[in-house]
């Protein structure tokens, strides 16, 4: 025997309707796409956020204080928020680590950004960004977080703007929880992210702090950290900075057995260095195919058996355009390169792009 | 106007082969010196054109509630008028283009946008992008010459049919976006073919209809609803507001490749056409219209159609910052870049579809009625 489940009756409420009524107004667009106009932040919306301030931290970062959209859901200390910035009309998106405490009264959030040598994105937000504009923003995530109970004792070992997501917990009282140290390396004592901040909460006897400024003293080894923090594998451990220390503090604490006590943060997105060619993976067809840098990616899947779409095969008509989601092509017209790292989804025309190192099409 | 290559004056038989290869190495150069530009003034400036848009779109349907007050027809239908014509030509043209997709912004983008068009984009951009661009007045192959109703070269054969041509241009115009529809779904030769029945037309032809629900019932019945005791004027309002429209973009694009002066192609010359080649055939397949700043962001900067053809995917707004270049191109290797003022380019294409209603008069020779040109032999 079966027995069916009644449907609920639907039910469609005024605002349902209300909706519906927009929508057949403002077709082909949305009531959201006028609504925008006015009302960026609006619940509904896709998530955005105004910029309130750009304060300077050192010489080379900043922070950046920003109203999030209605729909924020909030963070946890130590994670990190995904921030879409137009920069010379292109929009880019980057991580960065939440550096306020979540639950402000004014519903703000901060991040704060290092510009890096050639970094096309943080150069802008720590130079060129002015209050008043209006960035993309997802949800906060990454599990880089403090546990619930908190452990007795904890380590943060960090370097540069690694420096950032500790600053997030430690805003959020993790000194009151636990018994913190913190061990930084910056080149110098000025370069210090926060260095007042973290400097006055050692001077009260809430955490250990452990300065290290390279230029001076040279990179911080492994090694010296029986040292500087005796008791360093014991306690529940938080890395983060360049990817070098982070595989040196990998492996030392492997060695010693202790490697379930901690925990990394990588924050330098895949690295691309584009050549001539390389494999390109449609990763819903499930298909990969070698093409060197002179093949159109359309014909290189076309020849692998995958449904490409296409159109003129002129890079004029864009009716083959498709999704990089990670990777690097070169435009077979001038040679530009275009690259895309993971969440980018930056639209190719696959007729005149050829691989120029591995791809990923979703397709 | 006949095909260039049976010409006797041919306007090209003075291009050697490298000549044409150095001119699109010109022409790529133009190209990538406006790409290495491109940036936030380009997305600032479509920002600025969709958000006027719609904010006149949007203010215009507001006064419209009011559209038995004879006053507020006239702004409402006026701005409705405006914003009808800036959503299909220097926006939804455009971006459906692809020259607004290098900012990544998935609300401006040639995937993601619909328009205010009873087309969908996606069938439009079939026909359009692909087709009629790459195809650029290629006789049997760039449906665009003539829509498939009207004769527009005399190498195109007369039929009894065409007697009326000059009839059904000025239906056409009037009802444009329902002819671009048709023409989209290819109407007329999937009904003779009687490919009617297949699937895949039929899912094209419901998407069609669906489009079509939808504008009908903003346009003709939500609107006129919501503005209570001025139902029928405001019926009437936006019924202008989409003819105005119509007739502007017939206008507009009639201007683009039936102008005396505009080239057509044997289906034999492109094969294996180089890159040149195709360069050379959008330069002498379109015409400009020369006037103002605003005439200009009123046609989408399809005034710029020559710079539009040879380079579909720049912004728009970067049309008219090329086009001394590309206009000294043309003179540097002797050929003609059409252009004139709207009023004298509708007129000369609207001559051409009455004169070609009729046979041509006598066989070898074209009839040439506007043109002052010499008639030069020529062996190419």
């Amino acid at each position: 025997m079966t027995t069916t489940v009644p449907r609920p009756p639907a039910r469609t409420s005024v605002r349902d309707r209300l909706l519906r009524l927009a929508e057949t107004v403002t077709t082909p667009l949305l009531p959201g796409d006028y609504l925008d106009l006015v009302a960026p932040l609006r619940a509904g919306a896709a998530l955005r956020g105004r910029v309130v301030a750009v304060d300077p931290e050192t010489p080379d970062a900043a922070t950046l204080t920003i109203q999030p959209g209605r729909d924020w859901r909030g963070h946890t200390p130590g994670q990190y928020v995904r921030l879409g910035v137009d920069v010379d009309g292109v929009r880019q998106w980057r991580a960065y680590s939440l550096t306020s405490a979540p639950g402000r009264p004014d519903g703000r959030i901060s991040v704060t950004v290092k510009a890096i040598a050639d970094g096309k994105v943080s150069n802008h937000l720590v130079r060129r960004l002015r209050p008043g504009t209006i960035v993309q923003l997802d949800q906060a995530q990454g599990d880089f977080v403090l546990p619930d109970p908190a452990p007795a004792r904890v380590l943060f070992l960090t370097a540069g703007s690694g420096i950032t997501p500790v600053m997030g917990m430690l805003r959020a009282g993790a000194h009151t929880r636990s018994d913190v140290v913190v061990v930084h390396s910056a080149p110098t004592g000025a370069d210090v992210v926060f260095g007042a901040e973290l400097r006055a909460l050692a001077a009260r006897g809430a955490i250990r702090l452990v300065e290290r400024h390279t230029d001076s003293d040279g990179l911080l080894g492994v090694e010296e950290l029986a040292g500087l923090v005796g008791d360093h594998l014991e306690r529940e451990t938080w890395a983060c900075g360049p990817v070098g220390m982070l595989d040196a503090v990998e492996a030392h604490w492997e060695a010693a057995g202790a490697g379930d006590r901690l925990h990394t943060e990588r924050f330098r997105p895949t690295v691309i260095s584009p050549g001539e060619g390389g494999t390109v993976t449609f990763t819903r067809a499930g298909l990969t195919v070698q093409a060197d840098g002179a093949t159109p990616i359309l014909e290189a899947g076309e020849a692998a058996g995958a449904l490409m779409p296409s159109g003129c095969r002129m890079g004029i008509c864009y009716g083959c355009v498709l999704p990089l989601r990670q990777g690097a092509v070169r435009d077979l017209r001038n040679g530009e390169l275009t690259t895309a790292v993971p969440g980018d989804g930056v639209l190719i025309q696959t007729c005149v792009s050829a691989a120029a190192g591995t791809c990923d099409i979703d397709l | 106007m006949t095909v260039i290559q049976k010409k006797p004056d041919n306007p090209i038989a003075h291009l050697s082969a490298e000549d044409i290869e150095i001119i699109g190495k010109e022409l790529d150069a133009i190209r990538d010196r406006v790409l290495a530009e491109r940036g936030e003034s380009d997305a600032r400036y479509i920002r600025k054109v969709i958000k006027t848009q719609r904010t006149l779109e949007m203010s215009s349907r507001a006064v419209l509630l009011f559209s038995l007050f004879p006053p507020a027809w006239v702004v409402g239908t006026l701005g409705l008028s405006i914003a009808k014509i800036l959503e299909n030509m220097e926006i939804g043209h455009n971006i459906l283009h692809g020259q607004y997709d290098f900012m990544r912004d998935p609300k401006i983008h040639s995937t993601t946008w619909e328009w205010d068009h009873v087309s969908p984009a996606d069938q439009w951009k079939h026909s359009h992008n692909e087709l009629h661009h790459t195809y650029t007045n290629v006789l049997g192959k760039d449906n665009d010459l003539g829509y498939g109703i009207m004769r527009v070269d005399e190498d195109q054969k007369w039929h009894p049919m065409h007697l009326g041509q000059p009839l059904w241009n000025l239906v056409n115009a009037c009802f444009f976006e329902y002819g671009i529809a048709a023409y989209d779904l290819e109407l007329g030769r999937n009904l003779r073919k009687g490919r009617h029945k297949a699937p895949e037309f039929r899912a094209r032809a419901r998407a069609v209809g669906r489009k079509i629900r939808r504008q009908v019932l903003k346009d003709y019945v939500i609107h006129p609803l919501l503005s209570g005791p001025s139902f029928l004027t405001t019926l009437a309002a936006t019924f202008t507001a989409n003819l105005v429209r119509n007739l502007w973009s017939h206008s507009v694009i009639m201007c683009g490749h039936f102008p005396q002066g505009v080239e057509t192609f044997e289906k034999t010359s492109i094969e294996g056409e180089t890159r040149g080649d195709w360069y050379l055939r959008q330069m002498l397949g379109s015409a400009n219209i020369s006037g103002s700043r605003l005439m200009h962001i009123m046609t989408g900067n399809l005034s710029f159609q020559i710079e539009h053809h040879l380079f579909p995917d720049l912004p728009s707004c970067r049309y008219q910052e090329i086009a001394p270049q590309v206009r000294a191109l043309f003179d540097r290797y002797g050929l003609r870049y059409t252009t004139g003022p709207l009023p004298k380019q509708v007129a000369s294409a609207w001559w051409k579809v009455i004169r070609l209603s009729l046979p041509n008069r006598g066989t070898a020779q074209p009839v040439d009625d506007l043109s002052t040109r010499a008639l030069a032999p020529s062996g190419a």
